[in-house]
């Protein structure tokens, strides 16, 4: 049975709400119930912004997480912010080019990735986020890369369907880390 | 037998209940008169607001709503908003409008909502017993402002039509009095063009009436109307403040 | 098919109620609900009708009575301290008999508070808010398509009753991203408002909208009027979801997104084999008082769990309606902050244990 809650936490204006939010889509597409929840208020401005996103073969209870099985953090204060708070056996993703610090848990699986410098690669920070969200997608399978590339085509404005390769060449770097 | 003057329809046969030399009956008529000889009783919606004309929807013959105290600006935006081919207007006096009212009134004049609004001036609070109003005149005595109002502990008269007039979205204001059948006559004429101004889609038109409160201002009728012309003319001079060259 | 798109509570109020044939919204810019705004200005126009920022809340709530005034279907949206401003128009549309729909997305106070959720404007809610002896129903959903749908079911009941309906939310259930199926057409009727002014148009008589009686006899009458339609839905229009309460020791009293965190406690207790239900009231007034009742004569039950994001308001209809045959504990957070399902948890433990 499918049922991971994951969070995203960064600075504002990095992209994790969107990521969390094509998580979210991915997993909608394979029929899973979904939810997404953002902080929200004057944080988003520069501040660190973090969302919540349950995906589950059940009913969702609770849209907010106490315990995340997957954390995601694109810097410092988030990692140390939610570090502590992940369930045992649990999955930390950092972006390796930021964050220059590693948990200090033990009990955990630790995979760190040198996103935003993947994505100046491929031509635009957005796609750091996009690396990640390749990641969660091979350790955890909580989505395919099938149902990712249908959520682009539904929430991508028609205008910029020719990122769509970009997007999906970053999901595929970033699920590679999770087989290593 | 000829009939040489008979009642407006625009009015109801419920008798007015306001003081001997009150304005408000006239003012009713002149409205009521307009409604009915520009043929819009029946597509017209009225706003009472709160003071001694909260009741009106009884003597006006139009469907009529009435506002809490100082938001019949925002209750006729939003029936305009959802009716706008019918006329709306707001008939509203001192207190309610110029005091508690203010932002209200400001801002519907400011969106030139296309409403008419009525405007009893009488420098007192009436239904209340005879307060100042935020038109008081300095010196006046009221009842809150027992040795006459001081410009140091009160502040001084509103002058709202000509504050108004400042906003782009008012289309016409115009400052009107009540004291002679010449005056009464110009009177009628502005609520007239008020109502034309609405049917024309201009933007916000209101009139304000000098009026008098005997009861209140502890005056005979006819000394009521003497200190209008004579005190309240000069503090709020009548005439045309916006719209003078405006053809409707 | 209905179309299935993952939304935010506060956009599927708005989506909600422009399906339901509500094309005037009137508002002022307040978080945690500001999408519903946002959401409506770019729609509206689109859709035939009318978006308008207004300069208060007083006015818009003002506006909204005048539209409401004239038959047509309505909301505002705020959050807690601009509900508070708009206690003198709710008051005013509950004494005119005028139906809208007002959407509290609630957040922490007293006075500014915060900006996070909260649950701490029930008794506003449901006991009054303005001046006077009136009623609001009051609706509390605990998802986005509960949101959807009981959005559509406000305006019927508020039609219904010719009165205000309040989607009482918070923070989170407005913030908060899941699916939605929309259907194809909504089930919703507008009925006959032939009390309503719209100008006579040949009527006969002249309509009338107003909340002044200065005649006590008259007022009383008024108000005999209004208590005898607010029976009258007490007795038709509870909606509660009572689940898990199969041989119970305890029973979780939970509404809006407590219930939400419950439910996954509910699952950790069975894990502990703490047999845990739950009462949420969907309705909170009418408040479920009868289903609180029946519960309570559940010989199965130990006790009952009222857990709230404020200090404790609902549990007194809780308790009223208990009426003292098995205990009420309570657990609340306050100013933003939400129980987790260990502190929810371990409450359930102790009562079990017979610790408190």
């Amino acid at each position: 049975m499918i049922d991971f809650s994951i969070i995203l936490a960064g600075f504002g204006g990095q992209g994790v709400l969107s990521a969390g939010k094509m998580a979210a889509e991915s997993a909608l597409i394979e029929g899973k119930e979904v939810s997404w929840f953002p902080s929200y208020g004057p944080e988003m401005r520069g501040g660190t912004a973090n969302c919540s996103v349950v995906i589950s073969d059940e009913p969702i209870g609770s849209p907010v997480i106490n315990e995340p099985d997957v954390l995601i953090a694109l810097n410092q204060p988030s990692l140390e912010k939610f570090e502590d708070t992940l369930k045992p056996g649990g999955i930390i993703i950092i972006d390796s080019s930021l964050v220059k610090v590693a948990p200090k848990r033990t009990d955990i699986r630790f995979i760190p990735i040198n996103s935003s410098e993947i994505a100046s690669e491929l031509g635009s920070m957005a796609y750091a986020t996009i690396v990640l969200l390749g990641c969660v997608s091979a350790a955890t399978g909580a989505f395919t890369r099938d149902s990712f590339e249908k959520a682009l085509y539904d929430v991508l404005p028609e205008r910029r369907h020719h990122m769509i390769p970009n997007n999906l060449n970053a999901f595929d770097k970033g699920a590679e880390f999770a087989n290593k | 037998m000829a009939v040489v003057f008979q009642k407006t329809k625009g009015l109801t046969d419920k008798p007015f209940h306001y003081c001997p030399g009150c304005m408000h009956g006239i003012i009713h008529r002149l409205i009521a008169e307009v409604m009915e000889e520009m043929d819009i009783l029946d597509k017209t919606i009225g706003v009472a607001s709160v003071g001694c004309t909260y009741n009106n929807y009884d003597y006006f013959s139009c469907d009529m709503v009435q506002a809490a105290h100082g938001r019949a600006p925002a209750v006729a935006t939003g029936i305009k908003r959802c009716k706008p081919e019918e006329m709306v207007f707001t008939y509203q006096g001192d207190g309610d409008l110029a005091s508690i009212g203010t932002a209200e009134i400001v801002h519907a004049a400011a969106r030139g909502e296309k409403i008419c609004t009525f405007f009893v001036n009488n420098a007192v609070y009436g239904m209340t017993s005879g307060q100042m109003a935020p038109t008081t005149l300095l010196g006046q005595v009221t009842t809150t402002s027992p040795l006459g109002r001081d410009a140091e502990t009160r502040g001084y008269p509103i002058n709202v039509s000509e504050m108004l007039s400042t906003l782009t979205g008012a289309v016409y204001i115009e400052r009107v009095a009540l004291f002679d059948y010449k005056h009464i006559q110009e009177a009628k004429k502005a609520i007239a063009k008020a109502f034309r101004v609405q049917q024309a889609g201009l933007g916000f038109a209101m009139v304000e009436f000098l009026s008098t409160c005997p009861t209140n201002w502890g005056k005979e009728p006819i000394e009521a109307l003497e200190w209008c012309k004579e005190k309240m003319v000069p503090q709020y001079p009548l005439g045309v403040f916006k719209g003078k060259d405006l053809e409707v | 098919m209905a179309e299935v798109v993952l939304m935010k509570g506060n956009e599927a109020i708005a989506e909600s109620a422009i399906r339901s044939g509500c094309l005037y919204y009137f508002g002022y810019p307040i978080t945690p609900q500001t999408e519903i705004a946002a959401y409506m200005a770019k729609t509206m126009p689109k859709r035939g009708g009318v978006f308008l920022q207004a300069e208060s809340e007083i006015a818009a709530i003002n506006m909204v009575y005048g539209v409401a005034g004239s038959g047509k279907r309505v909301m505002t949206s705020s959050s807690s301290p601009g509900i508070s401003l708009k206690q003198e128009g709710i008051s005013y549309l509950a004494g005119s008999e005028l139906p809208a729909l007002i959407v509290n997305v609630q957040r922490g106070g007293p006075g500014l508070g915060g900006i996070q959720p909260s649950q701490s404007d029930y008794f506003q809610a449901t006991k009054g808010g303005g001046h006077g002896d009136y009623r609001n129903l009051v609706i509390a959903p605990a998802s986005v398509q509960e949101l959807y749908e009981l959005t559509v079911k406000s305006f019927d009941l508020a039609d219904k009753y010719r009165m205000v309906c309040m989607i009482l939310g918070d923070g989170t259930i407005g913030q908060m991203m899941e699916p939605v199926a929309f259907k194809e057409k909504e089930d919703t009727v507008e009925i006959a408002k032939p009390w309503a002014t719209t100008g006579m148009h040949g009527r006969e008589k002249h309509n009338t909208i107003t909340s002044i009686y200065i005649d006590p006899d008259d007022l009383e009458a008024k108000n005999r009027e209004l208590q005898e339609k607010y029976r009258e839905i007490e007795e038709k229009e509870v909606m509660f979801e009572s689940s898990n309460l199969e041989d119970a020791e305890i029973v979780i009293a939970a509404y809006g997104t407590c219930s939400r965190i419950c439910k996954n406690v509910i699952r950790q207790a069975a894990e502990l084999g703490i047999k845990v239900g739950m009462v949420r009231p969907i309705t909170l007034w009418p408040f479920p008082s009868k289903e609180f009742a029946r519960v309570a004569d559940m010989p199965s039950v130990k006790g009952f769990l009222d857990v709230e994001l404020s200090s404790g308001q609902m549990i007194e209809d809780v308790r009223l309606a208990v009426n003292g045959k098995k205990p009420v504990y309570f657990h609340g957070r306050m100013g933003g902050n939400l129980p987790t399902q260990k502190e929810i948890l371990d409450e359930i433990v102790k009562i079990h244990k017979g610790e408190m």
